[in-house]
């Protein structure tokens, strides 16, 4: 898988043709077909379809797979035709103004916000559904709960039990949800926050530590699940400068070590180091995806420059 | 010109150099606390003076019942009325709370509805009617109310399902007082609902459920007074049957005053213990 990885960050950072990288990245496999304005995208030759039974240049299935995913809040159209693909070891990073839809996207790849019509598979099974014939019938939350144990989640705010102790934060899941002893859940737990650092934090509580000591033990809490994608909500959004980078060297070191994530986020330094696709959206599209160095340096739309000299 | 009023063109006085000891900060003074303080002492010692010199009061009768078995039998109805109802109330209180809270419109009116109902009608027309009810339903599963309801179970009835139409309120107001993203962070873990509600939403939800549940509990125990309408051998109601017989009215509610006193104190005191208990974890040291 890291090997993979590294052949992909090659052929991104080599500038390699287009169609390779296109392939192997994660694509609006729909934006040729949308007619919306300023939907532009790279043009791609073949159709939607075509793309679908293509496999990515490294030989790895994709490891989600958005489909024309639309949603609504009330009258707010928050997704219009989301098409997204990323593939195993594959690192996403979505970039985009506030209220772009990036979060809500994020939340509906593991359920916690149910899309109106399209459709999510992660890791091949789809998402909060099951289909026969030409319907989608939602699952059952037991299902859905199950499914969810193989997505790690980080949110922005943390969110870790405050009443736990950071130990019970990261031990609770794998003992029930996957039923697991828990002297074994006590030890992967004690050796995931030697990994993110915090070994000596075990019996803390949340409120006892920095904003990036929370969110490391929210990582380490996601990890426990040993989850095949991890989805970061604007991880480093709620945390004092300094602290920052303590979070990001976390998620780059999961990310070197082949992990399948997506990252919401603003820091554009974070994106262009770990990315391998960086996707920008913008009023509830992808307006445009690609190698960090296709999108952050050479962006193709008005929308993606107009962010980028904001931000930069 | 403007720019050398800016720089310090004085030489430093005798405060600012570094060697001169710094000066001592000198509160205000508040004299008219202290003249506050002085009156209300002076106020609540004549008070209590007078407390124990009127003879009126007759402490050696309240010394001679305080312990008496009728009195003490009747603390023990009072505590267990208090426990059974705080206990059967709460438990229905929860279910209603959940049933506010869930999906379910048809269930969601039925819990408004209760809580509108029970919280309406006064709790002694609520024990009245109670006490009544085999007015309208002579017979209950073939056995004859007046047997089946004694005034005790009536008391327990009435009590429970007017104290459970509070207690949805307060179990209601702790579970909406916990962070909406720690159940979606419990959903996204995978826990199930009934973990989810356990482990993560009721602990955090008690912080905000235990003062007005020891406030509830307290008014509880002093409300199961008025079940001596009903005839109920409460505490209150054993010092009323001693004095119908004695006539030393003032001694015998003071008997019955001090109890209710001493008891909601140690509540008081259990209360502190159990919110600490769920505080564990909100203090940043």
């Amino acid at each position: 898988m890291s090997a993979d990885l590294g052949e992909h960050g090659t052929t991104a950072e080599g500038g390699a043709p287009s169609e390779g990288n296109a392939a192997g990245a994660v694509r609006a496999v729909r934006d040729a077909a949308d007619p919306a304005p300023g939907q532009a995208g790279p043009p791609l030759p073949d159709g939607a379809t075509a793309r679908e039974h293509r496999t990515p240049a490294g030989g790895a299935p994709a490891m989600v797979d958005v489909r024309s995913v639309h949603k609504s809040f009330g009258a707010h159209e928050v997704l219009r035709g989301i098409d997204l693909r990323v593939r195993a070891g594959e690192v996403a990073v979505v970039l985009g103004p506030s209220g772009s839809g990036k979060s809500t996207l994020l939340r509906t790849i593991n359920h916690l916000e149910k899309v109106d019509s399209g459709r999510i598979s992660v890791d091949g099974a789809l998402v909060g559904y099951r289909r026969c014939g030409d319907r989608l019938y939602e699952l059952r939350e037991r299902e859905i709960l199950k499914q969810r144990t193989r997505i790690g989640f980080v949110f922005q705010n943390f969110h870790l039990f405050p009443h736990l102790t950071v130990l019970d934060n990261i031990v609770e899941a794998p003992v029930s949800a996957l039923k697991r002893p828990r002297r074994q859940a006590v030890a992967a737990a004690e050796r995931l926050l030697a990994r993110v650092g915090l070994a000596d934090r075990a019996a803390s509580y949340p409120r006892q530590l920095s904003g990036g000591q929370q969110q490391r033990v929210a990582i380490a809490r996601a990890l426990a699940l040993e989850p095949k994608l991890l989805l970061f909500d604007e991880p480093t959004s709620a945390l004092d400068p300094e602290l920052v980078g303590e979070v990001l060297d976390v998620i780059k070191d999961l990310a070197h070590q082949g992990t399948t994530m997506i990252v919401v986020t603003h820091e554009i330094g974070f994106a262009r180091e770990v990315a391998d696709t960086v996707v920008f959206m913008d009023d509830g599209r992808i307006v445009e995806q690609g190698s960090p160095a296709e999108v952050l340096d050479r962006p193709r739309h008005d929308r993606t420059r107009a962010f980028l000299s904001k931000v930069l | 010109m403007s720019s050398s009023t800016l720089t310090p063109s004085t030489p430093p006085t005798e405060q600012d150099r570094p060697s001169a000891p710094a000066p001592r900060i000198v509160p205000r003074r508040r004299p008219g606390q202290w003249a506050a303080a002085v009156v209300l002492l002076v106020l609540l010692a004549l008070a209590i003076r007078s407390v124990l010199r009127n003879r009126a009061f007759q402490w050696d009768v309240v010394a001679h019942y305080f312990t008496s078995t009728a009195v003490l039998r009747g603390l023990g109805l009072t505590l267990w009325l208090t426990a059974v109802v705080m206990a059967l109330g709460f438990a229905l209180g929860a279910l209603l709370a959940a049933m506010r809270l869930s999906g379910n419109p048809v269930l969601r009116a039925v819990s408004w509805g209760y809580v509108w109902l029970f919280r309406s009608v006064p709790i002694l027309v609520q024990l009245l009617f109670w006490f009544n009810i085999g007015a309208l339903y002579p017979q209950i599963l073939g056995v004859r109310t007046v047997n089946l309801l004694g005034p005790v179970t009536v008391a327990v009835v009435g009590l429970t399902l007017h104290e459970a139409a509070y207690a949805a309120e307060v179990v209601r107001g702790g579970i909406l007082s916990v962070d909406r993203g720690q159940i979606e962070a419990a959903q996204a873990l995978g826990l199930g609902r009934w973990r989810r509600s356990r482990r993560i939403v009721a602990p955090q939800a008690m912080r905000a459920i235990v003062p007005p549940a020891g406030n509830m509990l307290i008014g509880t125990l002093k409300g199961t007074s008025i079940v001596s309408v009903i005839a109920v051998q409460d505490l209150l109601y054993s010092a009323q049957l001693v004095y119908h017989r004695t006539y030393q009215v003032i001694p015998l509610l003071m008997v019955a005053t001090l109890w209710y006193v001493a008891v909601t104190s140690v509540l008081g005191v259990g209360q502190h213990y159990v919110e600490r208990h769920f505080a564990r974890g909100s203090e940043r040291r």
